[in-house]
C-alpha cells in the first residue's frame, strides 16, 4: 500500500540530488493504542475527576493501574473489562506515550 | 497540551525518520526545489467518525495535511445523550457543539452537501459551489432511512407527522414536544427496525427515558416497544430488569413485531395480526449507508452498507476512498456506535498519514467500544469491549475477556457517562 504522493514528494524534494529512498517503518504503536485511552480520558478539564486525564501521568503508575484492573485487584466498572483487552507490551507502549505528553 | 495534542509534533516529525527525513534533508540540500503541495484529504460528514478523522489528521500530521470537512449542519449534535432530551433531563443545547475547535486546528469547513464523486478526477461535487479535489476522500455520512417498506410514510408530509428522532437535532425536539403535549393516560409506541441499525441499545434506552418521564409526570401513560427483532438487541438483561422493576406497568415489550405500515392520520401502526393505536408514534425506520457512500458500487454489502479494509477503512470497491462510522458493514459484535465511529476515525487517520508517507499502515489495529445507557436520569449501565484485527480473517474480533456489561444500573456510572460524553466530544471536535 503505497502512496502516489511519496514519489512526487521525493522527486520534488530530491530534484537532481539522487539518494537511495530507504523507507524506515516508523512505529506508532504507542501513539495508536494511547489514542484508544484518549476517547474517554481526554484532558478536558470541564469533565471533572470522574475520568482522570492521563497526559503526563507516570508510566509506572499507568502500567500498575492497568494490571490491577485486569487482575481484579482494583475495583472498577468498565476498566476491569477494557484492561483485559491489552497485552503487557501494548500497555507499556501506550503508557510510555502517555507519560511523555504534556498535561 | 492534551493526550492527543502530541506536543512538539512538527512537519519534520510527520515526514518521519525514514523517507521523510530524507525529503527534509534533500529539501535543505536542494534549495531550488519547490516545496511540495500539502496532500489534500476531504472528509464528508462531521459526526463522531468524520470529525475525529479530520482532527487526528491535523494533529498527527503536525498540520502538514490539508483537511477539508464538508458538513451540511452548522453545528454538531450528539446522538448519544439525545434520549435524555426526549426524557426531559437535558436540552438540545447541552448536546450541541460548534465546529470552531476543528477550524482552530486548521480544518477548512465547508457547509454544504456532497452529492457526487468523480473517482478518476478525484473530485467531490457539492449541491452548490465548485467541486473539491482530493488525494484521499473520507466518507462518514452516517445512515439514510429506508421508507420504501412503510407505504404510509413514503411522503415527506407523512414523515413529518411521525418523527424518527434517530438523527439528533430538530427531530429530537419534535418528539419531546409531542410527548409533552400528550394527555396523561396516553400510549407512546416506539418501533425498532431489524438489525443492523444505528446504536443497538438506543431504542431501549429511549423507552426507559420516556417511561421515566411518565413515572414523574404522566403516571397513567404507557410505553409499547414494537421490536421487529426476536429479542432486545443489546443490554437485554439490564433493560428487561428495568421494565420488570422500576417501570413495571409502564413498559410493554413485544418482540417479532415487524411493522407493515403506519397510518399517521389515524395514529395507528399496522402489524401482521393487529393494529396498534398510539397517542405518540416513534418509528425508527430501517437504515442503510448515507447516499454519498452508496455511489460507485461502494455499498457492496447487500446494497446497504460499505465493505472496508479494516486496516485503513479504504472502500473495497474504490481506491483512495475511505468509509467510516455507521455507513460501514461492521465486523460481528462491532456495533454501529458513536464510540466505534470515533475509533474508526483514528485508525483511518493513522493509515492515511502512513499511506501519504509511503509507509505501511499499522498491521494490527486495536480499539475499544464503550457505550453507556441511561436507565433513568440518574442511573446508567454500560457495555464495553476491546476489538483487535485478526490477520487470518482480515476482520476485527473481540479480545476474549474484554466484553461485558454492568451488573446493575448505578449513579457512579452516570458520572462516568457524563465524563465520557464531554471527553469524547473534545476528542473529536477539540
Amino acid at each position: 500500500m503505497r502512496s502516489r504522493y511519496l514519489p512526487r514528494l521525493l522527486v520534488a524534494a530530491l530534484g537532481v540530488c539522487a539518494a537511495p529512498a530507504v523507507l524506515a517503518a516508523d512505529s506508532d504503536a504507542g501513539r495508536d493504542i494511547a489514542a484508544n485511552c484518549a476517547s474517554c480520558h481526554h484532558g478536558d478539564r470541564r469533565s471533572g475527576a470522574a475520568i482522570p486525564a492521563l497526559a503526563g501521568v507516570d508510566k509506572t503508575m499507568i502500567v500498575q493501574r492497568m494490571r490491577e484492573f485486569r487482575d481484579g485487584r482494583r475495583p472498577s466498572t468498565i476498566m476491569q473489562q477494557l484492561a483485559k483487552g491489552y497485552t503487557d507490551e501494548q500497555i507499556e507502549a501506550a503508557a510510555s506515550y502517555l507519560a511523555a505528553q504534556k498535561p | 497540551m492534551t493526550i492527543a495534542g502530541v506536543s512538539g509534533f512538527t512537519r519534520r516529525r510527520l515526514l518521519g525518520a525514514g523517507a521523510g527525513m530524507l525529503v527534509v534533508r534533500a529539501l535543505s540540500a536542494c534549495a531550488n526545489a519547490a516545496p511540495p503541495a500539502a496532500p489534500k484529504v476531504v472528509v464528508v460528514g462531521g459526526g463522531y467518525a468524520g470529525a475525529t478523522a479530520a482532527r487526528y489528521l491535523r494533529l498527527w500530521s503536525g498540520g502538514a495535511i490539508d483537511v477539508t470537512l464538508i458538513e451540511r449542519e452548522v453545528a454538531f449534535v450528539s446522538c448519544p445523550l439525545s434520549n435524555l432530551v426526549i426524557g426531559g433531563s437535558r436540552r438540545l443545547a447541552d448536546i450541541t457543539i460548534a465546529y470552531d475547535g476543528l477550524e482552530r486546528l486548521g480544518v477548512r469547513r465547508i457547509r454544504g452537501e456532497a452529492v457526487a464523486i468523480d473517482a478518476p478526477a478525484r473530485t467531490v461535487r457539492l449541491a452548490h459551489g465548485d467541486p473539491i479535489s482530493y488525494d484521499r476522500l473520507i466518507l462518514a455520512p452516517g445512515v439514510d432511512f429506508i421508507y420504501d417498506a412503510i407505504p404510509g410514510l413514503r411522503s415527506p408530509a407523512a414523515q413529518a407527522l411521525v418523527p424518527h428522532a434517530w438523527k439528533a437535532g430538530p427531530q429530537t425536539v419534535a418528539l419531546r414536544v409531542r410527548l409533552e403535549a400528550m394527555r396523561d393516560g396516553g400510549v407512546f409506541v416506539i418501533h425498532v427496525p431489524k438489525a443492523p441499525y444505528r446504536c443497538p441499545p438506543a431504542p431501549y434506552e429511549r423507552a426507559c427515558q420516556v417511561a421515566s418521564y411518565f413515572v414523574r409526570q404522566k403516571p397513567k401513560s404507557k410505553v409499547i416497544i414494537l421490536d421487529a427483532n426476536e429479542e432486545v438487541q443489546s443490554k437485554k438483561a439490564l433493560f428487561t430488569a428495568a421494565w420488570n422493576g422500576r417501570y413495571k406497568g409502564y413498559v410493554e415489550y413485544r418482540p417479532n413485531s415487524e411493522l407493515l405500515d403506519v397510518d399517521p392520520a389515524g395514529s395507528t401502526l399496522k402489524l401482521d395480526f393487529e393494529d396498534v393505536l398510539a397517542d405518540v408514534i416513534n418509528v425508527i425506520p430501517p437504515q442503510r449507508a448515507g447516499a454519498i457512500a452508496r455511489e460507485l458500487g461502494m455499498a457492496n454489502a447487500n446494497g446497504s452498507f460499505c465493505e472496508v479494509d479494516f486496516l485503513s477503512y479504504e472502500s473495497t470497491a474504490q481506491k483512495n476512498i475511505h468509509v467510516l462510522g455507521d455507513a460501514i458493514q461492521t465486523a460481528p459484535l462491532m456495533p454501529k456506535s458513536g464510540h466505534m465511529a470515533n475509533q474508526h476515525g483514528k485508525v483511518c487517520a493513522a493509515a492515511i498519514i502512513a499511506l501519504l508517507q509511503g509507509r505501511d499502515v499499522n498491521p494490527a489495529p486495536l480499539f475499544a467500544n464503550a457505550c453507556y445507557s441511561y436507565i433513568d436520569d440518574r442511573e446508567v449501565v454500560h457495555i464495553a469491549s476491546v476489538h483487535a484485527y485478526d490477520r487470518a480473517q482480515k476482520t476485527m474480533l473481540v479480545v476474549p475477556g474484554s466484553e461485558g456489561l454492568s451488573p446493575a444500573p448505578s449513579a457512579d456510572e452516570a458520572a462516568y457517562a457524563e465524563a465520557w460524553a464531554r471527553n469524547i466530544w473534545f476528542d473529536m471536535l477539540g
